[in-house]
């Protein structure tokens, strides 16, 4: 059945803005960004919202409701009582372009910055060998979203705008981590996870783990992994005593 | 508006779409040495090809070495029920499995086979497992594996950026025109090559598993700038949509889930696609459940289960089981995959299918049986291209990937899109840059009446007060087309859809906006809508036409596939007065050697 659900919507641009107060009528089964759609159709035509799946299959409208970081086409009305208000405000570690919708190229730059895959040669018939146990690790970070909403939870970023140069974010953490475990790749990127990426920032509270919406473990499979790794790398005799004479493994490192 | 004013830049090549095909024609025109730009609605990484589940179709024999590209060419042709461009066929079976590959050494890590070669899974209408696969999130591989490439080669990108119209000098392709979305101001390219690269139509449809992003516009921009479309009649109602609640109607559930053993039901509890088996598929389709379930394990000996029928056979199927009166409770089918198949075996197979029904409608697929019902999902119509080059009628402007036509004839296989994508993605992107190459000193010029025609289009929803809310017209457009020009057409329906879209184009010329520029979905919305309506048009046009039954197109009037209409395409340009025009043209003939794969043995 139907009901008239009483939203506030967060409103403005980088200027400044406010909440707004809406009501709204909502259907039995619908999520928050319908209850948005509903709204932009009848009452407010120019409010921006990202959206594109409505499926959570591509991370597009990432937003906090009630103070939580999560989707809204994921997010129930059947997880609120009828009588609750639904505050929903852009994320807020990304400056603002207006309404619900945030500037989130700090991601796309700290993507940039990150050095590509370099495989192995393919065997003689063209193609590569990799058996799945090698794989899975890599495939459950692999299906990040990029909705960023780890980067949005986690505080080292937050609240601190200074740290962004120095500082990658979970997302990306999760890149190291996989392609460190990568079973073909020829780079070692464990000095620039901490020096270009800042793991080391990171002290391990879990915050991104919790808000994942595709329930990858950030903190516990790919992060305290990758930190392990980078010491492990510090303290490896032979690159400690200086020799270039033989890696503890041979890849390159960057 | 004069040019200083305008931010403007200059490239070889502009790749209109950031999909799996405009990524990979990105790539390969980089490749080729071109300077490329990249311009995308959304943000990068969250086009439609991020959405795409089961799998990239390629014969590369992983699983069943027998197969190779004949079979899948074959596969490809018979699904499209012999109206595709034969040549499109031919190069996407033989090139496929190289760029299965190729994404691999861009770091995309698909499902395993215990030898540790890439994975592949059973589909509709392919006769052997074809579609290498991650779970069922291929997509999102594919996407992120083609951007993180992009990325790497330091490819120029514009994201929510969205072009408007197409520039032209005289009769070559000079650029194009559009607007930022975050601030609304204008933004020119200039470029002797363009590649459109825009996806598909389905958001003119009410249900449908397309986001707000498939309203049609590299299919309208090609007609404006002269290109010609082919096949729009054919639009694939995917068999397998989400039913319930309403909110998740339209929403796609992957044909995986029948590919990995799933089966269709109606209210009976009966297996009716048993029923439905047609004349052109039964050989090869099993007639008894029992053979039906002994395919998933001996290939060789039994035929497939007629759940894995192409889509365009189960689609109309379901529907009449559900206009029979023996539909599920919410005017859907029963899928069910639960009484087949282990929990365990389920969650590894389909972890995104169990997600969504979870979360969103409350159902655990591995207990009990889902709710589903066709969904607008794919337009197999497109922009006319030459198919080793992808080039379109207009010099200089390619197209590729689902906004191209011919590849899939009357219907598409699954798995066979992704596979498109980057065959001809890549195939467009190398001749786009050689064709700006080899034009290098005959430099193009920008037109300026040209571009403030498209400044002044563009602002036009802002100039006036108290006209139609674009939402409205929308959501009217596609109750039109749902009703009138759906999975069953008839000749009364088709002609009053176009009296209604005549009068929605005259209401589209009195839309109004409120609000500003900057980041303005509502006038985002109203610039999409013309594409709408032209695309719309397009499709009942050619529907109205096709006097016969074939594929994705279902004439309730003319019930029978006519061997007359075997043989010709359909194609619309915009004539001289900007009025949409038909035509008729004879199908390209297919070589002897090819024509011998299909006679029966
Ligand atoms: C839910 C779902 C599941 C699917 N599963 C499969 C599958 O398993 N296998 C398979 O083979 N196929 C599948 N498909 C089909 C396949 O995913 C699509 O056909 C394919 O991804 C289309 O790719 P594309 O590159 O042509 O366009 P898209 O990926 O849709 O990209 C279009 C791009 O064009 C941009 N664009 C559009 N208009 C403009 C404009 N005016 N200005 C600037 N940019 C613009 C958009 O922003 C976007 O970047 C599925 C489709 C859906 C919806
Ligand atoms: S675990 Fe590390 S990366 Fe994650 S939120 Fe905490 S500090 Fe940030
Ligand atoms: S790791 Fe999870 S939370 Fe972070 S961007 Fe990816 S999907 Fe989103
Ligand atoms: S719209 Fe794609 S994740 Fe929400």
């Amino acid at each position: 059945m139907g009901y008239p659900l009483s939203m506030r919507l967060w409103r403005g641009d980088r200027d400044g803005g406010a909440l707004q107060d809406f009501t709204v009528e909502v259907e039995e089964g619908e999520v928050v960004l319908d209850a948005i759609h509903r709204v932009q159709a009848t009452q407010a035509g120019d409010l921006a919202v990202r959206w594109n799946c409505k499926a959570g299959k591509c991370g597009s409208c990432s937003a906090e409701i009630n103070g939580r970081s999560r989707l809204m086409c994921m997010t129930r009305l059947s997880d609120f009582g009828h009588e609750d208000v639904i505050t929903v405000t852009p994320l807020r570690a990304f400056p603002v372009v207006r309404d619900l919708v945030t500037d989130v190229s700090y991601n796309y730059v700290k993507a940039r910055e990150l050095p590509a895959f370099a495989p192995t040669p393919p065997d003689a018939d063209g193609k590569r060998r990799m058996m799945q146990q090698d794989v899975e690790r890599g495939q459950e970070f692999r299906k990040c979203i990029e909705c960023f909403l780890c980067q949005n939870t986690c505080h080292v970023i937050r609240d601190h705008e200074e740290n962004k140069p120095a500082f990658a974010g979970p997302r990306f953490f999760l890149r190291y981590a996989e392609l460190d475990m990568h079973p073909l790749d020829t780079h070692d990127r464990r000095e620039l996870a901490q020096s270009a990426a800042g793991i080391g920032l990171c002290n391990i509270t879990k915050c991104c783990t919790e808000v994942c919406p595709e329930n990858i473990k950030i903190t516990d499979n790919a992060i305290i992994p990758m930190k392990e790794r980078v010491v492990d790398r510090k303290y490896d005799p032979l690159v400690w005593l200086g020799t270039k004479i033989r890696r503890r493994d041979d890849r390159t490192e960057l | 508006m004069s040019t200083s004013e305008l931010e403007t830049h200059a490239y070889d090549v502009v790749v209109i779409g950031a999909g799996g095909a405009g990524l990979r024609a990105a790539i390969a025109s980089h490749e080729s040495g071109a300077r490329t730009a990249i311009v995308c609605k959304s943000l990068l990484g969250k086009a439609h090809t991020v959405m795409a589940e089961g799998g990239i179709a390629a014969a590369m024999g992983n699983v069943w070495p027998d197969d190779n590209w004949r079979v899948h060419f074959r596969d490809t042709m018979r699904g499209g029920k012999m109206l595709n461009h034969w040549r499109m066929a031919q190069l996407h079976a033989q090139e496929a499995p190289d760029r299965v590959l190729e994404l691999e050494e861009w770091g995309a890590l698909f499902d395993r086979t215990k030898d540790g070669l890439i994975s592949q899974r059973d589909f509709g209408g392919h006769r052997y497992a074809r579609l290498a696969h991650v779970g069922d999130r291929t997509g999102l591989e594919m996407i992120r594996t083609l951007q993180q490439r992009a990325v790497a080669l330091g490819i120029d990108v514009f994201m929510e950026c969205t072009v408007t119209k197409l520039l032209k000098d005289v009769d070559r392709i000079a650029g194009a025109f559009g607007y930022w979305r975050d601030s609304g101001r204008f933004v020119m390219f200039e470029a002797p090559a363009v590649v459109l690269a825009t996806g598909g139509i389905g958001k003119s449809y009410r249900v449908t598993s397309n986001s707000w992003e498939y309203t049609g516009d590299g299919h309208a921009l090609a007609l404006d700038a002269g290109a010609s479309l082919v096949n729009m009649e054919f639009v694939q109602f995917h068999p397998t949509g989400m039913v319930w609640p309403p909110s998740v109607r339209g929403i796609l559930v992957t044909e995986s889930v029948r590919g990995d053993g799933g089966v269709l039901r109606n209210s009976e509890g009966k297996r009716f696609m048993f029923d439905y088996i047609p004349e052109f598929f039964k050989g090869e389709t099993a007639d008894s459940e029992a053979e039906a379930d002994r395919w998933y394990e001996d290939k060789k000996n039994n035929r497939r289960p007629p759940e894995l029928l192409p889509r365009d056979e189960v689609a109309r199927a379901i529907n009449s089981e559900i206009k029979a009166g023996r539909g599920s409770p919410h005017d859907g089918i029963f899928l069910d995959i639960a009484s087949r198949r282990d929990a365990a075996f389920i969650q590894r197979r389909l972890p995104s299918m169990y997600h969504q029904f979870k979360e969103l409608a409350d159902v655990d697929i591995t207990a009990e049986a889902m709710e589903i019902g066709p969904t607008c999902h794919y337009v197999m119509g497109g922009v006319e291209v030459d198919p080793d080059t992808g080039v379109s009628v207009v010099p200089g402007l390619y197209a590729a990937g689902e906004v191209a036509g011919g590849m899939h004839g009357s219907n598409r296989l699954g798995g066979n899109s992704l596979s498109d994508l980057l065959v001809f993605g890549r195939r467009a992107g190398l001749h786009a840059g050689y064709f700006a190459y080899r034009h290098r000193r005959r430099p193009v010029r920008v037109h300026q009446q040209q571009v403030n025609a498209a400044a002044e289009a563009a602002v036009a929803p802002f100039a006036q007060d108290g006209g139609e809310n674009p939402y409205t017209l929308q959501r009217e457009l596609q109750e039109v087309m749902q009703e009138l020009v759906g999975i069953i057409r008839t000749e009364d329906e088709l002609t009053e859809s176009l009296r209604k879209l005549a009068d929605l184009r005259r209401r589209a010329g009195e839309l109004s906006v409120e609000g500003h520029r900057q980041y303005n979905p509502g006038w985002h919305l109203a610039l999409d809508l013309p594409n709408m309506l032209t695309v719309s048009e397009c499709i009942a046009m050619a529907a109205l036409e096709r006097t016969e039954s074939r594929g994705g197109h279902t004439r309730e009037d003319f019930p029978g596939t006519d061997e007359s209409w075997g043989g010709i395409n359909l194609i619309l340009t915009n004539d001289a007065g900007g009025e949409l025009s038909l035509q008729r043209q004879d199908l390209p003939r297919m070589p002897d050697e090819l024509h011998e794969l299909f006679e029966v043995k």
